[in-house]
């Protein structure tokens, strides 16, 4: 792990309560929306079945990280597309 | 400059466009911006993760890139509005599925320094724990969302919640479990096997905490799958040493507990008793019968016309059945017509109306209803004794009377939209049957209400026609 553990602990509870913030902030007319924009945001699990797909680690290794990269890339494209579709039809009088 | 720092900054980047771009969805005017900016962090991420120079080939990448972009954007694009809710899920649970796989994967390559684990010499770990619990919570999500997700699609074996005997106590074991490998990981140096062994365990309790939840409980599942899968990616986060995982995994794990707690509260239940408990109709509470019993009266189109033509203000109140009949596009053309008579006209929207978090918003919003004239409970509840009609469509808990006068009743406490108060109520109904919660609702019988029996479709069509006479 390049990254010390408490460091980690850090950001995380940092980020925890910069999302308390900004969620609580969000009007529930938008709540759909926000459920799956956020989905969308946690596929950024990508990046390390990016790199486990990539890196030569062997083929087991490979394989569960080309899985990775279909389940999360489903879940980043589907995620932000839908939201926009969504988004475009909350319209002003 | 190393490249790995131009990396690390590019992931900061990254992160603080999540953080805008949730940032966006505060107001539905800059929400499009906000997701695009969302959008441009995770391009982003990806970009800069291509250009790590221990990539030894790109074809593998390629063909997982082109396989998730067909199927996501095929899903994204024809998705009906009104099964959003399953949609959803089936991406919250590949997003929890995607970390299960990460961490094994990582599992698989790690070579830790310094001595192996022993039951003598325990070594804990910090990589090995968090890739447990990223196994944990993401075959949990991962499963507990195809389940959510066959209940929403309504397959028809995943209908009834199949109760078997005892079924706490499995779940309470399959948990003992899970906590004791978590707690004995440290001496014992399989990881891998320990590893896929925890991920199978959790996906047996994934499905089975799921399985025996109703459909009106759904919005509570939803953000709290959502919420996994979110701490899910920032379990990973910690596996990889990643600071973007763990600050996108954490935003969202925040933003499914907050809704998580709204849904809860809306519904004046505990999540304790939203995932274990069972809703029953208390004793002494009055049958259906009692309820009913004669007081019932029924409407037509033509009525309801009439009862419109002399009102000043109306609200329509949609529920889950408006979804199911596709009403969402009449409704719309009802409250045209109802605004070019010069009625004002509002939408009283309860917060878990539907099967998730602002499901009625999209629908109606889709419908091209302006967001204005959606209402949340607090805003609207105030309102009903100065408004003449109220339309209720396809609800039928959340506006039932009882939460406020019986403490007995299974939805005693629960915040409900105070329609009984309007001059007259219409609810707009296929028979008197029970909402989910499965006890009668006395509005129907109560003096000012009247029954408009049929399909919402079919209803709404024949009173904008009647309307239009």
């Amino acid at each position: 792990m390049g990254l010390d553990l408490i460091t980690g602990l850090t950001i995380f509870v940092l980020a925890v309560f910069v999302g308390f913030e900004i969620i609580t902030k969000i009007p529930p007319t938008l709540h759909t929306p926000l459920m799956s924009g956020s989905n969308a945001i946690s596929g950024i699990t990508l990046v390390g079945a990016l790199l486990a797909a990539g890196i030569d680690h062997g083929a087991l290794a490979r394989t569960l990280g080309t899985l990775a990269v279909i389940l999360a890339t489903v879940n980043v494209v589907g995620g932000f597309l839908v939201t926009h579709r969504m988004l475009g039809m909350f319209r002003r009088k | 400059m190393q490249q790995t720092t131009i990396i690390n900054l590019a992931y900061l980047l990254a992160a603080v466009l999540f953080i805008l771009g949730l940032k966006g969805l505060t107001h539905p005017r800059t929400a499009v911006r906000g997701n695009l900016l969302g959008a441009l962090g995770m391009l982003l991420a990806i970009v800069v993760t291509l250009l790590n120079q221990d990539i030894i080939g790109y074809e593998l990448i390629a063909i997982g890139l082109a396989i998730g972009v067909t199927i996501g954007a095929v899903l994204a694009v024809k998705i009906q509005m009104t099964a959003m809710p399953q949609l959803v899920a089936l991406f919250n649970g590949f997003g929890g599925g995607a970390s299960v796989l990460v961490a094994g994967a990582e599992l698989f390559i790690y070579q830790p320094e310094g001595p192996t684990p022993h039951w003598t010499t325990p070594v804990v770990d910090p990589l090995v724990i968090s890739a447990l619990l990223a196994g944990l919570i993401g075959a949990v999500t991962f499963w507990g969302s195809l389940v959510a997700f066959a209940k929403l699609q309504e397959f028809q074996a995943f209908r009834k919640p199949y109760l078997f005997p005892g079924r706490q106590v499995v779940n309470a074991l399959l948990a003992l479990v899970v906590l004791a490998m978590l707690v004995g990981a440290p001496f014992c140096p399989a990881d891998n096997a320990v590893y896929w062994l925890l991920v199978l365990v959790a996906s047996v309790l994934g499905v089975l905490l799921v399985n025996p939840i109703g459909g009106a409980d759904m919005p509570v599942v939803i953000a709290l799958l959502n919420s996994y899968s979110g701490l899910a990616a920032s379990a990973t986060g910690f596996v990889l040493g990643n600071t973007v995982l763990i600050i996108a995994g954490s935003l969202v794990g925040a933003s499914g507990l907050i809704l998580t707690n709204i849904m809860c509260k809306a519904m004046n239940r505990s999540l304790a008793h939203v995932l274990f408990g069972v809703l029953e109709a208390g004793e002494g509470s009055a049958t259906a019968d009692e309820v009913y019993g004669g007081r019932v009266k029924a409407t037509s189109a033509e009525e309801v016309a009439m009862l419109f033509e002399s009102a000043r203000r109306a609200v329509i109140v949609p529920g889950y059945g408006m979804a199911v009949a596709q009403a969402q596009h009449i409704v719309r053309e009802l409250m045209e017509v109802l605004q070019n008579k010069g009625i004002e006209v509002e939408f009283a929207i309860h917060p878990v109306a539907g099967r998730m978090p602002g499901h009625m918003n999209v629908l109606l919003a889709e419908a091209e209803v302006p967001y204005e004239q959606l209402k949340e409970m607090d805003a609207i509840n105030p309102t009903f004794p100065q408004t003449d009609v109220v339309l209720v469509i396809g609800a039928n808990d959340v506006v039932n009377p009882v939460a406020r006068t019986d403490p007995k009743s299974p939805i005693a406490g629960m915040p409900i939209l105070d329609v009984d108060k309007a001059r007259t109520v219409v609810v707009v109904k296929r028979s008197l049957s029970p909402g989910f919660a499965g006890i009668p609702n006395p509005l129907f019988a109560a003096d000012n209400c009247l029954m408009f029996f049929g399909d919402g479709k079919k209803a709404m069509m024949d009173l904008v026609a009647a309307l239009k006479a």
